[in-house]
């Protein structure tokens, strides 16, 4: 029999004010079990703490349940209380009258009753708890980081300054992702390249980190500390140790006519190709869709002029094999496919571009060498109109647009619309808004300064349809300061298009056993205090995978998950979680439910010798759970027919004592 | 009448036991009463011509015996399985419940099995002798005399709704190869879901309280195999929730047909042996239709090793939410 003590708290008056804490510590005094039951303001406290070790002592305790906020707030707190104490940690249960209670509810009768059911739920559950041991597991000493953009450029680089191993996987031919293609950065207005092309050097001149570029990551097993990961690199037919990276086959290849993805398809590059001056590595790749050679075995040009003999047309895929014990998520954003805004014309006219291939009309090594000219007939534009808000805050065209707002595009339209008319005076420029918004350091001042110093045309209202006419873009919009509809003859339009997590997010998250939101942004351990981390333990998040993000904001969270990743390869071991799933051999049936809907792969099968009636003994098959590896998810007890799996901590006896208290 | 007859299932029987190829066999034999036809172990050819039959009457599902007889012995024991039964047979099989090698599997064609209790409402008590002849079934009784009755009348629920004349699982087919049948199996369950949910309960509340607890229908059915019952363990606490209020054999039978959820085959053993007629296939049935509906067609035991939708993921799979909505509708 245990002797329990209950330790109601207060939480200030956050449970105080619905909840009647005297009254609960009352009821509860008489539940089997219980030997003491008090209340206290602050359970958490040095004081509260002091309380429940002190009373430990005098009453003798077994088993501690404490009437409080969420698990996931105190439960650690309480964990280590009972330690201090001298109980196992694991005798400790939390009744969350809280969140699940008096946050909820505001009639004090109500959140009173309800208080005192759930505490007997964790009565119930302690009753029954036995003192659990978690194992340790040993931690692989080496990082990766998925994505090599900006964020994931600055998470390689803080984790390697420390000391550890890490490795970049990419997969694009480069590193720099979308940093890269950025003209001018706001709210400094300094060149973007010149910022980021010297970390990029630093990360190939750095010999504790290691660029798989062209690579996928084709599968994760294990645990925090313990990742076993499959990374696919793709054959670029190049050998990547060989290539100086001198350009000789990019200029000489024959096929010219290959939409360069780099410059968004507005010019063209060869089969063979760098994507840009500054790449890392700077080694040439083969596009093998575009390439004459490797669909017809007709040409090898490359390999001719090659004077290093760097191609390698017979290339296959390669899968590299590394164990792991952080990885980082930083695969980045792309701008949203405009192909649904039939309004905005952007498939009718080759002057509505959006806002990222602006930035490269805009740079000096974008296809127009920086000269802002119209796509259509490479004339100067003399009037230009932004549209902010394309498919973002719509909320009414979720199939098209994202109800979110995608953060970054008030700021870079300013920018856009400011460099224009430094540049370029004689040119008009409008910004259609529905609202601006500039939070962030020195950002509203920028923004004035395009509305005062430059004489931006700031438009409160949205645009309705941009219709082709001659060569003029018939713009119909509505200033609503005004109110009154406007038409605007403009050269070029320039949509500042949303941003979505990348495609290859999702299926990374299923390989992690991330969660992500509706959007396919990955969640945060905790959206306000543990932002870097995904709730996967070992799995950190960096950059605007996790959300919208500009530059500044993208590498202080890198820096932020790198300093957590520093922390988890700075320990030798890792404690592990006790409460894993565990097979009784005796009941198993050996049916493999378990196996199958295990998300981590923790449960195999052993053929075992059982005793049977009569003195005769059977070979059966047998569950056996690797507790390393099971994360304590509970699927496999959901799934056993027999009631043979059950999980430590969280026992289907437990459970269903719970509901009895709650349903007595 | 069935197309195959038990001269030739014998002869077959006593072939495979004289060439050692099995040492054993499971098959029906006659019981008490002609009609109480029950699952018999020959180990040779003298008592299989003396005892074995197979007719109208045999019902019996023998893949379950399977788990216990295959581990009496590392030689082949001989069992006859008819199409239903097959399906089955593979669920067994993907369950790791037994090991192949240790079965030689005989496919049979099957007809379509009588229903005893509705022979009985027919002709009324004091049965004696049972015989088919074509389409019809004589039966002798000790009141009225031989009586002829039309074999389609009495044929069993399952077997008028048959899924599957088609053998999945064999390592020798006997006659001619079948078809998987389109049935309107689910007819029944439609007509169920069509009620409100008042008249469901009254329903399933007339049909369970008849239940004795006898556990014929856990202890014959092939997807409950496990070593422990959960309602013989008195550690899972599922035994006392069965006992929780006055309609306590509603309980026993929900958490049997969640056990069996996605596993089984709607093979309908359960209905058959129940002494109370009750119609358990339907919890089962439904189940059956609901994972159809959810995750796209499956057969429990079409095949061996197959990743059933309760016990696998797929992006593709519904959201649970949906399938709550989707629910609701029904």
């Amino acid at each position: 029999m245990q002797r329990i003590g209950v330790f109601v708290c207060w939480c200030g008056s956050n449970i105080a004010g619905t909840v009647d804490v005297q009254a609960v510590s009352e009821a509860l005094k008489n539940e089997p079990g219980v030997v003491f039951s008090t209340n206290y303001q602050y359970m958490c406290s040095q004081a509260g703490q002091e309380l429940i070790i002190n009373s430990v002592k005098e009453h003798n305790l077994t088993g501690i349940v404490v009437c409080s906020c969420s698990p996931r707030m105190h439960e650690a707190t309480f964990r280590k209380t009972a330690a201090a104490a001298g109980i196992n940690p694991y005798m400790v249960e939390i009744a969350n009258i809280r969140e699940q209670c008096s946050w909820i509810h505001k009639d004090m009768e109500i959140g009173t009753e309800k208080a005192i059911i759930l505490g007997k739920a964790a009565i119930a559950k302690v009753n029954l708890n036995a003192p659990l041991t978690p194992g340790e597991s040993p931690v692989t000493k080496r990082a990766l980081v998925i994505g090599g953009g900006i964020a994931g450029i600055q998470t390689a680089l803080d984790i390697a300054e420390a000391g550890f191993p890490v490795d970049i996987v990419e997969t694009k031919p480069t590193i720099g992702g979308k940093m890269a293609q950025i003209d001018k950065t706001f709210p400094t207005l300094d060149c973007a390249a010149c910022i980021l092309t010297p970390k990029m050097v630093d990360v190939a001149q750095n010999d504790k980190i290691r660029i798989f570029s062209y690579s996928e990551v084709e599968d994760v097993k294990g645990f925090v500390g313990n990742f076993d990961v499959k990374i696919k690199k793709k054959a670029r037919y190049v050998k990547e140790d060989i290539c100086t990276g001198c350009g000789v086959c990019t200029e000489k290849c024959p096929m010219k006519k290959v939409p360069n993805e780099f410059n968004l398809g507005m010019d063209n590059r060869r089969a063979i190709y760098i994507p840009f001056a500054q790449a890392v590595p700077k080694v040439a790749t083969i596009d093998p869709n575009a390439c004459n050679m490797l669909k017809s075995g007709k040409c090898g040009l490359c390999a001719k002029v090659c004077t290093a003999g760097a191609i390698d047309y017979t290339q296959k895929d390669e899968i590299i094999e590394e164990k792991y014990g952080a990885i980082v998520a930083a695969t980045g954003f792309n701008p949203i496919s405009m192909d649904k805004f039939d309004e905005y014309a952007y498939n009718q006219s080759k002057d509505v571009i959006t806002s990222l291939e602006f930035e490269r009309l805009t740079n000096a090594a974008g296809p127009t060498a920086g000269k802002l000219l119209r796509p259509s007939d490479g004339k100067h534009p003399h009037k230009i109109v932004f549209v902010q808000c394309v498919g973002s805050r719509c909320e009414s065209c979720a199939e098209k647009g994202k109800e979110y707002c995608s953060k970054i595009c008030c700021m870079y339209t300013a920018k856009h619309a400011m460099l224009t008319r430094d540049k370029y005076p004689d040119t008009e420029v409008y910004v259609f808004y529905i609202d601006v918004r500039t939070p962030g350091k020195a950002f509203d001042e920028f923004y004035r300064r395009a509305v005062e110093e430059y004489n931006v045309h700031y438009i409160k209202g949205m645009v309705g349809k941009i219709s082709p006419e001659g060569d003029k873009l018939m713009v119909r919009g509505s200033d609503l300061l005004n109110n009154k509809q406007l038409t605007i003859d403009a050269d070029l339009v320039v949509l500042a298009a949303a941003i979505e997590p990348d495609k290859s997010a999702r299926p990374l998250a299923t390989m992690l056993t991330a969660s992500m939101d509706t959007n396919d942004f990955f969640t945060e351990a905790h959206p306000k205090l543990r932002p870097v981390e995904s709730p996967t333990a070992g799995v950190f998040l960096s950059g605007a995978c996790q959300g919208p993000k500009d530059i500044p904001e993208t590498v202080s969270q890198a820096s932020a998950a790198a300093a957590k990743v520093i922390g988890l390869l700075a320990k030798d071991k890792l404690t592990g979680n006790p409460c894993v799933a565990q097979a009784n051999e005796l009941m198993c049936n050996g049916c493999s439910s378990c196996e199958k809907v295990c998300p981590y792969g923790a449960i195999t099968y052993v053929d075992k010798e059982f005793r049977m009636p009569n003195r005769t003994t059977a070979i059966r098959r047998v569950a056996s759970v690797n507790p390393a590896v099971c994360q304590g998810c509970g699927a496999c007890t959901v799934a056993c027919p027999s009631g043979a799996m059950d999980l430590n901590g969280f026992l289907n006896k437990q459970i269903i004592a719970e509901v009895d208290a709650i349903c007595k | 009448m069935q197309k195959i007859t038990s001269e030739a299932l014998i002869n077959k029987a006593c072939e495979l036991l004289e060439n050692k190829t099995v040492n054993r066999v499971l098959g029906w034999k006659v019981g008490e009463f002609a009609y109480d036809i029950t699952p018999a172990l020959f180990t040779d050819c003298d008592s299989l011509k003396s005892d074995f039959v197979f007719g109208d009457f045999c019902g019996a599902n023998f893949s379950k015996y399977l788990v216990s007889e295959t581990r009496k012995s590392d030689e082949k024991v001989l069992v006859f399985l008819k199409p239903c039964d097959t399906y089955s047979f593979n669920q067994l099989l993907t369950e790791n419940r037994f090991n192949r090698e240790n079965v030689y599997a005989i496919g049979i064609p099957c007809e379509g099995m009588a229903d005893i209790s509705k022979i009985k409402a027919a002709v009324g008590d004091g049965i004696v002798g049972l015989s088919s002849e074509g389409d019809k079934i004589i039966v002798d009784t000790l009141y009225d005399g031989k009586q002829e009755i039309d074999a389609k009348s009495v044929m069993a629920e399952r077997c008028a709704v048959c899924k599957s004349k088609k053998c999945v699982a064999y390592d020798e087919l006997m006659g001619e190869e079948g078809e998987i049948v389109d049935s309107n199996r689910f007819d029944e369950v439609e007509k169920l879901e069509k009620m409100t949910e008042d008249e469901r309960y009254a329903f399933w509340q007339g049909e369970l309280s008849r239940c004795i607890r006898c556990n014929a229908c856990r202890d014959i059915c092939p997807a409950c195999t496990c070593e422990n019952c959960v309602f013989d363990n008195p550690e899972s606490s599922v035994q006392n929730k069965a006992i929780s209020d006055s309609f306590e054999e509603k309980m026993f039978h929900i958490i049997r047909a969640f056990h069996v959820a996605g596993r089984c085959t709607d093979c309908g053993e359960c209905s058959r042996v129940c002494p109370q007629n009750i119609p358990l296939h339907l919890l089962n049935r439904k189940f059956i239709k609901d994972i159809n509906d959810f995750y796209g067609e499956y057969q429990a035991g079409a095949e061996v090793g197959n990743r059933a939708p309760l016990v696998d993921y797929t992006l593709e799979d519904l959201e649970p939410g949906e399938a709550l909505e989707r629910g609701a509708e029904n």
